[in-house]
């Protein structure tokens, strides 16, 4: 590998990481701003998080959006190991093709495109929209998610180990319980983290599905915003970037473990 | 395995009145188009060690898998103890296998791995322990029954899976290339071991093989397999001595093939025209064969004795010239070219030192050999 520092590579990286984060670090410095306009900088200051935290439509939006993100990622997380299970254990049938790209589609469709049609099946099944609502909405389109990252670990699974639980005694699903489960954990808890961090910062499909009791917190953010951006928003924000980045270092530091420990154990096999 | 004159004979496949533990009737297995297993039928009988051999692809394993439950017959039946199993899931048949890559559980331990299948038996859950200290007993891993499978060698891992198939103590123990990840030395050691559990607990083992030797050394019979047919099915010996066809001869060991036409020359003796100008090759066949048919003599290198003066006294002799010596320590094999550019291996023992030879490159030899040392065969 080419190690040597080059003013090209480093204009690059440059550019890139500001291009990426910049706009992300100007909120999170302005949510310490202590000066009420926005835009001018008046001091540090942690007033906003404490205003924040007596505001009730906040902490109720809140409320509402943890709620929705642990139930759909929940579901999700079920549906979508289902699906990664069926796909990669049925081996070859007609329309295997069909099946695996109808599940991977909701991945690149637009998503004004998935919260209308949800919106169109709740009002024909007569739903009362609510935060039951936006949860089923958010399992839809996360379960797609979950079904890729768990799919990929399943692809390396060595299928003998199965067939060993069902030749020892095990029931199809005891087999899937005690051996597939707890092999394949890592994969499965990181497509938790994924759908969990999807479903707490969707706004568009949320919008579609919600009613008007159940307001997420990225609905909020974006109401209040049209009124005008203030500190207390960019403190909120921050939040949820913590929330959010806590979320994806944990999911990948989950997997890249279990390759680690993985390789391990192949590399002890091999040396045997 | 060879037995010792002052034992009965174990070969309850000569006895008619012997009941098989499993009987393959007509068994015919199509993937698709290809058929893997064409029209078998096979008995396999309590306590056999009885070995699948052939090259990949010859339907040894989908046998072995029909047995376990996960491949159903496409036509045909399998009777375990005259029950027929193609209705039984895996879970409830009383087979157990070992998987060619071991397929011990990375997340539980040596001792959980072995007791996996008695909690799910119905075997009482205070009689676990004790049945899997006695597994690890037998495989020697007593103080290892704490330790994860990526935390033990190869060899040990596959005591594992060996402890952890017998311990619910199957009627019929499958393996499927168990040794196949071991290195050569280790390998033999655990073939030994294998024959000695599998006498040690009585349960009829059915291995699956590509190791030729593997089959010779732990089997009480071996079947040779071929594009999902039985070539022929017989003890070790029997298989080496005196195969069936050039297909078996050829698979196991080592061997001379030299084609001729057959002439009749007394009850079973046979003259083989084989090079113009030179002797007929004399041998053996049980079978009638037909004047002048072709046929195909086979004899194994260690039969075909070489030596610098014509030879006295032996029914076959063949004059040729060295023209390759293959040196393996033990033995010496000796490549000679005789009449028509056919070239004949004579292996010879090594008995004295390398510096005492005195057979070299390019000498002219006579080889020879009896004529009951090779046999006749049609295919």
């Amino acid at each position: 590998m080419n190690r040597r520092f080059s003013w090209f590579n480093a204009t690059s990286l440059t550019l890139g990481f500001a291009f990426l984060y910049l706009p992300m670090i100007i909120l999170i410095i302005f949510s310490f701003n202590a000066s009420k306009l926005v835009t001018v900088w008046a001091g540090f200051s942690t007033k906003w998080y404490g205003e924040l935290l007596g505001n009730q439509a906040f902490l109720d939006a809140a409320w509402v959006t943890l709620k929705v993100a642990v139930l759909s990622s929940t579901l999700a997380t079920v549906l979508g190991t289902m699906a990664a299970y069926v796909l990669v254990r049925a081996g070859r049938f007609a329309g295997r093709t069909l099946f695996s790209g109808m599940i991977y589609a909701p991945l690149v469709m637009p998503e004004v495109i998935t919260g209308l049609a949800m919106l169109l099946l709740f009002i024909s099944i007569g739903l009362d929209r609510g935060v039951g609502t936006i949860v089923l909405a958010h399992t839809t389109f996360t379960m797609c998610y979950v079904s890729v990252v768990v799919s990929s670990r399943l692809v390396t699974f060595d299928k003998s180990l199965e067939e060993a639980a069902l030749d020892l005694g095990c029931t199809p699903f005891d087999a899937f319980r005690s051996v597939t489960l707890p092999i394949i954990a890592p994969a499965v808890i990181s497509g938790w983290l994924l759908a969990f961090t999807l479903s707490l910062d969707d706004l568009v499909i949320s919008q579609f599905a919600a009613g008007p009791s159940s307001t997420t917190l990225p609905m909020k953010i974006f109401s209040s915003v049209r009124l005008g951006v203030s500190p207390e928003i960019n403190a909120l924000s921050t939040l949820m970037i913590s929330v959010v980045t806590v979320g994806v270092i944990t999911a990948s530091l989950v997997s890249k473990r279990s390759i680690a420990r993985q390789r391990a154990e192949e590399q002890a096999a091999a040396r045997t | 395995m060879a037995q010792p004159a002052n034992r009965p004979v174990f070969a309850p496949w000569n006895d008619p009145n012997e009941k098989p533990l499993i009987r393959f009737q007509n068994v015919t297995k199509k993937f698709g188009e290809f058929v893997a297993i064409d029209d078998l039928t096979l008995d396999i009988f309590r306590r056999e060690f009885f070995a699948l051999l052939g090259p990949s692809g010859c339907g040894k394993t989908t046998l072995m898998r029909m047995l376990a439950g996960f491949e159903a017959p496409t036509s045909g039946t399998i009777l375990l103890d005259g029950v027929d199993i193609a209705p039984i899931p895996p879970n409830k048949r009383a087979t157990n296998m070992m998987f060619q890559s071991y397929a011990l559980f990375p997340h539980l331990t040596v001792w959980d791995n072995i007791a996996f299948g008695l909690k799910r038996s119905d075997m009482a859950k205070d009689k676990i322990p004790a049945r899997v200290e006695e597994m690890l007993r037998l495989v020697r891993l007593e103080k290892f029954a704490k330790r994860k499978p990526h935390q033990i060698s190869g060899g040990q891992r596959q005591r594992v899976a060996l402890a952890r198939s017998l311990a619910k103590a199957p009627k019929l123990l499958l393996l499927d290339e168990p040794l196949g990840a071991l290195d050569k030395k280790l390998r033999q050691d655990t073939q030994f071991e294998l024959m000695d559990i599998q006498e040690k607990t009585g349960t009829t083992f059915v291995i699956v093989t590509h190791d030729q030797e593997e089959a010779m050394t732990v089997a009480s019979r071996v079947a040779v397999m071929d594009h999902g047919k039985m070539i022929q099915v017989d003890t070790p010996d029997r298989i080496y001595e005196t195969p069936n066809s050039v297909y078996v001869a050829d698979f196991i060991g080592d061997v001379n093939i030299i084609e001729g036409r057959a002439v009749r020359k007394g009850d079973d003796k046979y003259a083989i025209a084989w090079a113009e100008g030179q002797p007929d090759i004399l041998g053996t066949s049980s079978a009638a064969i037909d004047q002048g048919t072709r046929v195909h003599f086979a004899i194994r290198p260690e039969k075909v004795a070489i030596a610098s003066e014509r030879p006295e006294g032996r029914a076959n002799v063949i004059e040729g010239t060295v023209s390759d010596i293959a040196y393996l320590g033990n033995i010496s094999t000796y490549k000679v070219e005789v009449a028509g550019g056919r070239m004949i291996k004579a292996q010879v023992a090594n008995e004295r030192r390398l510096a005492r030879r005195d057979i070299t490159w390019d000498d002219k030899v006579f080889l020879s050999f009896t004529d009951t040392a090779g046999v006749v065969l049609l295919k």
